[in-house]
């Protein structure tokens, strides 16, 4: 009696590992031409589009009509224009002093700012219109500081390099209810105080200007930020109504302690800046010990939009806007890429072939996210770095980033395709027909994006949309900060509700919430 | 049926018989319609969602008090109708390629080799869907704004009246939507006719309603923002909602006859294919 020996096929067995089901699905992916054709044309319609077509604003004038703009201790873009008052300290000290009044005018109509400025100036302190004392490393532009203030509508302030802001005694200023301001610096380190008597005082803080010189200038300035009036017509328009204005304060009580004071003060107009020292008024008298002191500009950075000066300023991301055509095409491929299965019994194929349904649906993640990932790299790259030279071209100050900002808006780019990806794989496993999962593709990312243009809807319901749906992840553009203490035209496409990492997370959820429903679904649903 | 045609030897049917012989089509079209189970789920999914986005944009919208507020009313509770037109065009694209990718279609032409009054037939059918939806779409926006908006500051007392149908620029942008709904599948219906391929027609007809108005609020010249927004699809059309006469690119009706005109051009050439092409 002889035993058959069972039929082995000569080839070892295939091996079914993870990487052998994304090889499979690369294999489906990249066999399909139109897909290819189409993954292509997305990216390449971010950069045509976005380096081509946009508007980034341009400044209309005849030679240079940006001034060198100085950077503040931290790097960024920053506007350095007040009224100084000062003399030198190259000691350790203090200076001293009693605010009594803080006044101001503004050009109501917005006009053009200029030689004209002197007709229909207006009565009004504008929230952040500053006078105070100061110790700044140099009356050069950009220089660190520390300063002590009182502003329009926000109480006293300490502020310091530009970016800092602290608060102090709430209430506006007035002759009845006078402000004492002190600074005292030891070293590097200077730290404010406030008082409503003189007498009392109360700590406001404590900052290091690291490399602060012996020699430094102390005194007292005054200067008044553009208003803005009204509400902002839609994003990606820059400007707006915009108002230079200037604020007078009216100082006495001035002691300054320590280093060989040469008891002198001199004024000046600290921070060239052509448009804004041609307002009228700019000035200071001295007589009896009270100082009063008129000025105009800002200590403060230089915010998105030309929002605060009087130059069209751009970022890094004004080239980006594209993206979400590029992310249109490519989150429709990722849907196709299942729903084309299903229409062509493809997937029952694919099931019989790797039974473990979950890694079908990870290996398909795994490609789609991969390829809009790489194709998207370049595509951000380019737009960013290419778009940043042609910006300047048309004179557009684009404010400077850290290199680190750059990589984020980029590599942020790429992830928000890739995940978008994912997600409309995900859609397409759930609902298998091509055509609802590409509406619901198309509509989960568009109509957001339609509905946030706030030139339809207000401004609040703009912000949510930024916030709860899937365009979220649009915060990775962001390249600067926005500053409470500078009013400024926050909204999309460069400032955003939330932070970078937490836009791309709520996209991340989305993606997440969808795979875990299309993986249970394929796991319990008949191919 | 054709007995005498075949005893004559006459081609051309009688007038009478040609309208019934559209009528047979009209209904057979309406059978095909009426037996598919996602008909009934997109046109309420129509109204669902253009009410239900109506209803949380205004609720989420604040006419804060000491401000200038300049909110089209009308507009704003009508604005739920960007959204219903996607589930009008998915019901439009649809009806013509699920029967090509079922090869129906090929049956249907054996049946009705007639192919214009086939395309007609199933616009017909396809206006009588939207139609209902629409208006309760448009009755169900209407109804939110009235209820909801005089709570979120948009008060008479402050220059925003009550939405009514009484007054003759709301009116005009209630039956204006209607018409738009019906025409946005219209023109969907077109293009799906000449793409054939349902996931193709759904991009192509949700790119041309969405992505040209964020085109033409990017692009950098300002005679061919104007451009695209005056023949745009959605951009003219919607220029019917409008009811403060604001900086409109376009007229109202003109606006509309700009999408009807997208429509008809759509049908015109999806026909003209459907006339020359094989199934």
């Amino acid at each position: 009696m002889t035993t058959i020996a069972p039929y082995r096929a000569p080839q070892r067995a295939g091996r079914d590992g993870f990487w052998q089901l994304v090889h499979a699905e690369w294999t489906k992916f990249r066999t399909v031409r139109g897909w290819l054709v189409a993954v292509v044309l997305a990216v390449v319609l971010i950069d045509v589009l976005g380096l081509f077509l946009v508007d980034v604003g341009t400044n209309q004038c005849n030679g240079p009509c940006v001034p060198a703009v100085p950077t503040g201790p931290g790097g960024e873009a920053v506007l350095d224009s007040f009224y100084f008052v000062h003399q030198s300290l190259s000691a350790d000290g203090s200076l001293t002093v009693r605010v009594t009044s803080l006044t101001g005018k503004y050009q109501p109509q917005g006009g053009p700012i200029g030689p004209h400025t002197t007709r229909g100036l207006t009565r009004f302190v504008v929230p952040w219109a500053k006078a105070g004392i100061i110790i700044d490393q140099s009356t050069k532009q950009g220089s660190a500081y520390a300063a002590m203030m009182v502003t329009g509508q926000h109480g006293v302030r300490m502020q310091y390099n530009y970016t800092g802001d602290i608060a102090g005694l709430p209430g506006r200023v007035s002759p009845s209810s006078p402000r004492w301001l002190r600074l005292t610096r030891s070293g590097d380190t200077i730290t404010g105080y406030d008082s409503a008597d003189g007498s009392h005082w109360t700590k406001v803080g404590t900052v290091r200007l690291a490399g602060l010189p012996a020699a430094v200038q102390a005194g007292l300035f005054a200067t008044s930020p553009v208003y803005f009036q009204g509400n902002f017509p839609s994003y990606a328009q820059s400007g707006g109504g915009t108002s230079p204005s200037t604020a007078t304060g009216v100082f006495d009580h001035v002691s300054l302690r320590g280093g060989p004071a040469t008891g002198t003060w001199s004024g000046q107009f600290t921070g060239a800046n052509a448009r804004l020292d041609s307002m009228p008024g700019v000035g200071f008298q001295h007589a009896d010990g009270r100082f009063t002191i008129t000025g105009t500009g800002d200590i403060a950075p230089i915010v998105g939009g030309g929002a605060n000066v009087n130059f069209v300023t751009g970022t890094i991301a004004d080239h980006l806007v594209a993206v979400i055509f590029g992310l249109v095409v490519l989150v429709v491929i990722g849907a196709m890429f299942v729903t084309a299965e299903y229409r062509r019994g493809m997937m029952r194929v694919t099931l019989a072939a790797s039974p473990r349904r979950g890694r079908v649906l990870a290996a398909k993640s795994v490609v789609i996210g991969l390829v809009c990932f790489v194709l998207g790299l370049p595509a951000a790259a380019i737009a960013v770095i290419v778009g940043a030279m042609i910006s300047r071209n048309h004179g557009v100050y684009v404010l400077p980033v850290s290199w680190l900002t750059e990589l984020q808006v980029i590599v942020g780019i790429a992830a928000l395709l890739a995940v978008a990806g994912v997600l409309a794989v995900a859609v397409g496993t759930i609902l298998r027909r091509s055509v609802l999962a590409v509406a619901t593709v198309i509509a989960v990312f568009v109509l957001p994006y339609i509905l946030g243009d706030t030139s339809v809807v207000a401004p609040d319901v703009s912000e949510w949309m930024f916030r709860v749906t899937p365009i979220a992840a649009f915060a990775v553009q962001q390249s600067v900060p926005a500053y409470p203490q500078v009013m400024g035209q926050y909204g999309p496409p460069e400032y955003f509700a939330l932070p970078p990492w937490a836009g791309l997370l709520v996209l991340c959820g989305y993606a997440a919430v969808a795979l875990t429903v299309a993986c249970s679904l394929l796991r319990t649903r008949d191919a | 049926m054709s007995r005498t045609a075949v005893v004559t030897g006459r081609c051309a049917p009688l007038p009478r018989a040609a309208a019934r012989a559209w009528l047979d089509a009209l209904r057979a079209e309406w059978t095909k319609v009426r037996t598919v189970p996602e008909t009934g789920w997109l046109v309420a999914a129509t109204a669902a969602l253009t009410i239900a986005v109506s209803t949380t944009v205004i609720a989420v919208t604040r006419c804060a008090p000491g401000t200038g507020c300049t909110a089209d009313t009308t507009r704003l509770s009508l604005i739920g109708v960007e959204a219903g037109q996607a589930v009008v065009a998915i019901l439009a694209v649809l009806a013509i390629t699920s029967e090509y990718s079922t090869g129906l279609i090929r049956t249907t032409f054996t049946a009705m080799p007639r192919r214009f009054g086939m395309l007609g037939a199933k616009a017909a059918v396809l206006t009588g869907l939207v139609l209902p939806a629409a208006i309760i779409s448009v009755a169900g926006c209407l109804l939110a704004g009235r209820e909801i908006l005089p709570g979120r500051g948009f008060t008479a007392a402050r220059g925003f009246p009550l939405l009514s149908l009484a007054h003759g620029a709301t009116l005009r942008a209630a039956a204006g939507s209607v018409l738009y709904l019906a025409l946005i599948g219209l023109l969907a219906l077109g293009v799906a006719t000449i793409v054939r391929d349902s996931a193709a027609a759904t991009g192509i007809v949700l790119g041309l309603l969405y992505l040209a108005p964020i085109v033409a609020a990017l692009v950098a010249s300002p005679v061919w923002q104007r451009r695209i927004d005056r023949y745009g699809p959605t951009s003219a059309g919607l220029t019917i909602q409008d009811t403060t006469g604001g900086h409109l690119p376009i007229g109202p009706w003109g606006g509309l006859a700009v999408l009807a005109l997208w429509a008809a051009a759509a049908l015109l050439a999806g026909g003209l294919l459907l006339r020359f092409r094989d199934a």
